[in-house]
């Protein structure tokens, strides 16, 4: 492994994290309902426009829908467009644990 | 109406803990950008916000290859890359050019104009946020009339916001349109689209700003719709000179009403000395406007 | 075999750029220089050169077109004088920041304001803190010899180069050029390897923002911070020292023609009293040293080629005989003295080098320096220093310099 910077002009490589755990720039996160939550009720995949709104790309579409709190910044537009008002902004460490 | 979402590209360029403020209408807007261009596109992008959001050496957020160059000069910089391409024989590569408000309408004007009427086969895509929002919010040509800014502080933007779009089209290119991040399926439909034309392509994104604007960053999509509702922002393409409206406003202009502007305008912070005669400035601005492109969409 | 043809310097330095089958060119019209991409234009067109011709809107463009081309990999070439290489004075950093292999023709020419469209050297003297390497050309020979190793430099180093040469003067002179033949430049020179990488297949994020401090990848290896790869580019100007001499001795050896590497000797053998001076000036001084030789003078010409890297070496190594200096030059650092002038006492410094100097500011805005004018500006000085005037002021040769 090298372990010195041999380039000669500045050129960065792809990776996740660059400006370190964005998770902790939040005050409040998202909490998901699975109870409300369009796909977890279906079972298949529907709505998913907590994934299509996230401007950070940390919401998967899987079932359930899950996000990458390490990343989460907590804007709130997830919350803010879910249909099915499954999603809840909560303070750090008061949400509820299942 | 969820939109059928599923044909989107599923990968994700745009890595996670990017640097771009929680909630910026550009982030959320460039995850479709790049998803539309997919791996065969060469970027490049001067001094901006986007440039943070690529990261700082030695990492970049963004898998695909990007460079970065100085803020007069990115239409340039992709006429060279296009050049140099050609030279190589390189020729299944998209060229695009992704530059703010500032970067197109100011300060990278003149290489834009030029690029585009040497009919550079390359894409310039304009993220207007309104401002100089890298630097803290000063006041750019595409600032909207009435809106504070810091160097517009007390007595607001005095003039309306050069209309881009009418200057773009004058260059009679192949392929013009405005997308909304609120609208994410009809900004993909159109840079997949604009991929696959030949020529200069501008595509401009109406992008809402938290910090910029004076908003809470959970209502990026919902006041990029309002800017939709009321005509302030209007979602159509050019295409050889064809023009058509697109999307929601393609509804509105069928058989919608408009919101009026004030909606639009008493949710920001930037619009808050804004007096009433700019107010009916702003409103007869999108109305003229809104209604050359009902115009348009007849003939 | 020669191939001897009459031409103007800037038809010396577009075919230059024809011979070394430059991919991509950029043009933008400024006199004195707008010949050189009109030529251009005419092998392009013709199909005699294959390269992307682009007619961008500004020269600051031009110069950006050939950083993004040379980026990708492709040789690039462009041309400009005074304005137009202000103009683009940031690419001009930014081109030697990316370590990029273009070669540029500076052609001379006074800068503004007042305008001037005539030759002085303010151009390309005022960006000698950009990183690039710069040489001064004394004949058109020399213009399209330049081009071709400046090529075989640049890749070597990846450090452009700008070739200088006097507007009008050489520009627009004719003279006698011996025409490389192209397939030995195709040989001379070997393919351009870039070291940059904008391919999907390994995605990069070339010229970011680097912080002050050095920080680590995603791998843990440690990367520079701004300095370390500014420090890279000094580096990489130090050792272009040794490839401009070497390029040159393969040049002698493929092509039969000796520019001199940093600097070049006229007459120097037993002076005592040298003149020096870049590009054309320093050709006329070798008329001037001819005459005042038949009045018993020993004096003789070293031109200064490479400017930048500045040939310390070479300079204390040349000078270290010499009694008295007239330094020519056709440009101010405004506020202290002729750029040449300074860099050549910084040379001296820490060396046993101490020897009257005597700075002539001249030809500004195409004033015309006539070899008899250099002649007794020489006798002036020597009977001046004779009286122990060693460091004046600069002197601005025939100039009108009363104020009141």
């Amino acid at each position: 492994m090298k372990k010195k910077d041999t380039n000669i002009s500045a050129m960065a490589t792809p990776a996740v994290g660059e400006a370190g755990r964005t998770g902790d720039w939040r005050d409040m996160k998202p909490v998901i309902d699975k109870s409300k939550c369009i796909p977890s009720l279906k079972k298949k995949s529907a709505c998913f426009l907590c994934w299509l709104y996230c401007p950070e790309g940390v919401i998967s579409t899987s079932i359930p829908v899950r996000i990458d709190y390490d990343y989460c910044k907590g804007c709130g537009i997830c919350a803010e467009e879910c249909p099915a008002k499954a999603i809840t902004m909560v303070h750090e460490g008061e949400e509820i644990h299942e | 109406m969820p939109e059928n979402l599923f044909k989107v590209n599923i990968e994700e360029y745009m890595l996670p803990g990017q640097r771009a403020c929680q909630g910026c209408g550009l982030s959320l807007a460039y995850r479709y950008v790049l998803k539309a261009l997919r791996e065969s596109t060469i970027l490049t992008l001067p001094a901006c916000c986007l440039t943070v959001l690529h990261g700082l050496y030695p990492t970049t957020s963004v898998a695909i290859p990007a460079l970065n160059c100085t803020f007069a000069s990115t239409a340039a910089s992709a006429s060279g890359l296009v050049a140099g391409l050609n030279a190589l024989n390189k020729t299944d590569i998209t060229v695009v050019a992704i530059a703010g408000d500032g970067g197109t309408y100011d300060i990278g004007i003149q290489a834009l104009s030029g690029a585009v009427e040497r009919g550079t086969d390359f894409i310039f895509v304009c993220y207007d946020n309104e401002a100089y929002m890298n630097t803290g919010t000063q006041r750019s040509s595409a600032t909207p009339v009435g809106a504070v800014t810091t160097t517009t502080p007390v007595m607001t933007k005095q003039q309306p916001k050069k209309d881009m779009l009418r200057i773009m089209e004058a260059h009679d290119l192949p392929y013009l349109a405005t997308t909304s991040p609120a609208y994410p399926i009809d900004l993909y439909d159109k840079f997949v689209k604009a991929k696959r034309i030949k020529g200069p392509r501008y595509v401009q994104i109406a992008v809402p700003c938290p910090p910029g604007w004076g908003y809470a960053p959970k209502d990026t999509v919902r006041l990029g719709r309002l800017a939709v509702e009321t005509g302030v922002v209007v979602l159509f393409e050019i295409e050889n000179g064809k023009f058509r409206f697109t999307g929601r406003s393609k509804t509105l202009a069928e058989k919608g009403h408009r919101t009026p502007v004030i909606h639009y305008v008493e949710r920001q912070g930037r619009f808050k000395k804004m007096n009433l005669e700019q107010l009916g400035q702003f409103q007869r601005w999108v109305d003229t406007r809104w209604n050359e492109y009902l115009k348009k969409a007849e003939g | 075999m020669s191939n001897v043809h009459i031409m103007t310097g800037n038809m010396a330095a577009a075919l230059g750029a024809k011979l070394c089958q430059v991919q991509v060119v950029a043009a933008y019209p400024i006199t004195p220089q707008t010949s050189v991409t009109e030529t251009l234009s005419q092998y392009v067109e013709s199909g005699e050169l294959k390269a992307e011709y682009i007619r961008v809107e500004s020269e600051h463009s031009a110069l950006t077109v050939c950083v993004s081309a040379s980026t990708v990999g492709a040789r690039a070439f462009t041309s400009t004088s005074s304005q137009g290489l202000l103009y683009m004075h940031e690419q001009i950093h930014w081109a030697a920041g990316s370590r990029l292999p273009i070669v540029m023709c500076c052609v001379n020419r006074g800068v503004g304001a007042p305008w001037t469209i005539f030759n002085d050297q303010q151009d390309s003297i005022s960006q000698r803190d950009t990183g690039w390497i710069q040489i001064y050309c004394r004949d058109n020979q020399e213009i399209i010899d330049s081009v071709i190793q400046g090529y075989r430099i640049a890749e070597a180093v990846y450090v452009p180069v700008m070739v200088c040469y006097d507007g009008f003067v050489m520009s627009h002179t004719m003279m006698p050029v011996d025409v490389p033949d192209a397939e030995l430049v195709a040989n001379y020179l070997p393919a351009y390897k870039p070291h940059t990488t904008l391919s999907p297949e390994s995605p990069r994020n070339i010229n970011p923002v680097l912080f002050p401090w050095r920080r680590a990848n995603s791998e843990g290896v440690m990367c520079d911070g701004y300095m370390e790869m500014r420090f890279k580019l000094q580096k990489a100007l130090d050792d272009s020292r040794e490839v401009i001499k070497s390029t040159n001795r393969s040049f002698v050896e493929t092509f039969g023609r000796d520019h001199g590497g940093m600097l070049w000797h006229y007459k120097t053998e037993d002076a005592e009293l040298i003149l020096t001076g870049m590009g054309s000036v320093a050709n006329e001084a070798t008329a001037a040293v001819d005459e005042l030789r038949e009045e018993g003078f020993k004096v003789g010409v070293i031109g200064i080629r490479v400017f930048r890297p500045f040939p310390r070496d070479e300079i204390r190594d040349a000078f270290k005989r010499a009694k008295a200096l007239i330094v020519l030059e056709k440009a101010i650092s405004y506020g202290n003295e002729g750029a040449l002038c300074n860099e050549l006492k910084g040379a001296f410094y820490g060396t046993d080098i101490r020897v009257p100097m005597h700075n002539y500011v001249v030809g500004l805005g195409g004033r015309d320096v006539k070899a008899r004018e250099i002649a007794e500006a020489v006798r002036a000085s020597v009977e001046a220093i004779a009286k122990g005037d060693t460091e004046p002021k600069p002197i601005w040769l025939n100039c009108f310099t009363e104020t009141e």
